[in-house]
């Protein structure tokens, strides 16, 4: 399998706090990585730094061989990384398919002012990007609700519609910040079997961060274990169960039993 | 295809057809009055409509229409002035020789009153769009101030604070109102566009458009000239209208009645802003008596000059506490609601006629 994306000593700090030290992953293509740590311990500045929304204080980001570190983050949307939020961003006025055909604005071959004329170089590639958008809303099942607002979906639905978005924008990886987070045992299930789904369809290589030990569990195949911006321990979901030091730091005295 | 698309053609061309027919019988029948009232109305359209995209569209709180509107009137004034005239009027000191002798016709010169109002917009946006919220008004409001202080005090190009006179006038509702409908085409068409998605996008989530790809600076700073293109060409019709100008109309305050008039009409709604304006202009004169002098219940009032300002202030009010998304909120006039309300049915989501 070859590597898809590598960080190299990646350091955040904001101030006098290191938020992320040293940091060192290698994620090769195909595979489902899960991200994990108690609150607060670095995971989303993990994804903001990958995606250029922070540039790191020290360290780089490696992504398909490019060196993406300082990169905007609509850069590296098009370089092929697509993120979910762990809070859910949804465009509000905008109907479900509209949301995703936002994901094509960057491929439209065609200038405003063929659009504004009208001219058929513009309305052809729209008119594909609608079908496409449409596709996929069918392959994510949210096709029969294609023309509804986006924030009148349920919760559940709303988290589909982030990750068929992202999927829109054509990535090779997609980075889920907290996809379970809010759903009952039946739904984090559920999204379990999506993502595997999404995966296999869509060529993908998934790097999640959750806290619902059922899903990263059932389906990562190897774990990262974040603490204070620290990498704990690195290994598939049993080294990491049975690993002391991420029971006495993320789990805590408690016994698991998974 | 929508079922009702061809009728709803025909209806547009219709009601275009009809407008132009009105237009050119208004021109023909009303005074002078109401036909400079009604061109009044299709500027404050424009200038509504440009700042609609970028506050209403784009989501960028802009306090700078007023000083693109004075570059647009400018430009266009000190092209379309008589040789003659300008020798008279730049009496301080003499226009400067290449300005001299030029006499442009009037569309040229709209057009590009609009071109130089937007690369001030480009230059001004350039720095300015880096912030957001309350720091970019203050910012671009501040800019539009620095236009308005430049322009008095370049006297050989602008003739300083004197102002320009002897301007052509233009009476014709066609050049008004034709300016007006090319504004709402040309702005109907980005917003359901591609790239109107990209500027809702960034109004609805800036963090989220950003994680769809799309370069949020970039599609800012192409809505911000786009306004300030539009907010000239109505300063170069303004100019037009009135025929004599100086730098003191262009004040920030200026701005803030366009603002009044995008808010009325819904922050969002082009359809809003256009209804909005010629409310707002026939108010405007309508309102012309609360300034005279009166006699309440035998209380003598002397005629307070700036009352009309007062009632609309209040009105605003009004609206912000009591009706916070205008006439029309974010909706558009749309012929469904039309056809459904004549009985005619039609999908009640005309686009899901389409995906079928």
């Amino acid at each position: 399998m070859a590597e898809l994306l590598r960080t190299e000593h990646l350091s955040m700090e904001f101030g006098g706090l290191r938020a992320v030290s040293d940091l060192a992953i290698t994620i090769s293509e195909g595979e489902i990585i899960g991200l994990i740590g108690p609150n607060g311990a670095g995971k989303t500045t993990v994804f903001n730094v990958i995606t250029g929304v922070y540039r790191p204080t020290t360290g780089k980001v490696v992504f398909a061989g490019d060196d993406i570190t300082g990169w905007r983050p609509d850069q590296i949307t098009e370089r092929g990384i697509a993120r979910t939020f762990q809070n859910i961003r949804l465009f509000e006025t905008m109907s479900v398919l509209e949301n995703v055909m936002i994901a094509k604005h960057v491929r439209l071959k065609a200038t405003l002012s063929e659009a504004i004329l009208g001219l058929p170089r513009y309305g052809k590639a729209r008119q594909q990007h609608y079908q496409e958008c449409l596709e996929l809303l069918e392959k994510v099942q949210l096709d029969d609700v294609a023309f509804e607002q986006a924030t009148s979906l349920p919760y559940g639905k709303q988290r589909r519609l982030e990750i068929a978005r992202a999927l829109a924008t054509e990535p090779q990886l997609l980075l889920l910040d907290e996809p379970a987070a809010g759903m009952n045992p039946q739904e984090s299930l559920e999204l379990m079997e999506f993502v595997k789904r999404i995966r296999q369809e869509f060529d993908l290589t998934v790097f999640m961060i959750e806290h619902h030990m059922e899903v990263v569990m059932g389906v990562c195949q190897r774990i990262y274990v974040l603490d204070y911006g620290v990498t704990l321990a690195e290994g598939n979901p049993e080294e990491i169960q049975n690993n002391e030091k991420v029971i006495e730091a993320y789990l805590g005295a408690v016994d698991i039993d998974a | 295809m929508d079922k009702h698309a061809k009728l709803k053609f025909i209806l547009t061309l219709l009601v275009v057809l009809v407008s132009f027919g009105a237009l050119y019988i208004a021109q023909g029948t009303m005074n002078s009055f109401y036909i400079r009232v009604l061109n009044l109305a299709a500027i404050y359209a424009i200038l509504a409509l440009s700042l609609n995209l970028i506050l209403g569209f784009t989501g960028m709180f802009s306090l700078g229409h007023a000083g693109f509107m004075c570059i647009g009137s400018y430009v266009a004034g000190i092209l379309t002035m008589s040789p003659a005239s300008k020798e008279i009027i730049y009496f301080m000191e003499p226009i400067h020789p290449l300005l001299a002798n030029v006499q442009w016709p009037i569309l040229p010169a709209i057009l590009l009153g609009g071109i130089i109002a937007a690369l001030f917009g480009f230059m001004i946006g350039f720095p300015a769009l880096r912030l957001r919220d309350d720091y970019l008004a203050i910012a671009t409001l501040g800019f539009a101030e620095i236009i308005r202080i430049v322009v008095t005090n370049v006297i050989p190009i602008t003739n300083g604070a004197l102002g320009l006179k002897n301007i052509p006038s233009v009476d014709s509702l066609l050049v008004y109102w034709g300016c007006a409908i090319v504004t709402l085409i040309v702005l109907m068409r980005i917003i359901n566009s591609s790239w109107g998605y990209a500027f809702k996008a960034i109004r609805d989530n800036e963090i989220a458009a950003q994680a769809m790809g799309i370069n949020i600076f970039k599609h800012k700073l192409l809505s911000f000239t786009i306004g300030a293109f539009f907010a000239g060409i109505a300063g170069a019709l303004m100019a037009f209208l009135i025929t004599s100008i100086d730098p003191t109309m262009y004040r920030f305050t200026f701005t803030f009645q366009i603002l009044l008039i995008v808010v009325l009409g819904g922050m969002g709604s082009l359809s809003g802003s256009v209804v909005a304006a010629v409310i707002f202009s026939i108010l405007m004169e309508v309102l012309r008596f609360v300034e005279q002098p009166m006699n309440l219940l035998g209380l003598e009032i002397s005629g307070i000059p700036g009352m009309r300002m007062v009632i609309f202030s209040l009105g605003l009010l009004l609206i912000i506490l009591f009706y916070r998304r205008g006439l029309m909120g974010t909706n558009e006039f749309n012929w469904n609601w039309v056809l459904n309300r004549l009985g005619i049915k039609t999908s009640h989501q005309g686009k899901r006629g389409e995906a079928n």
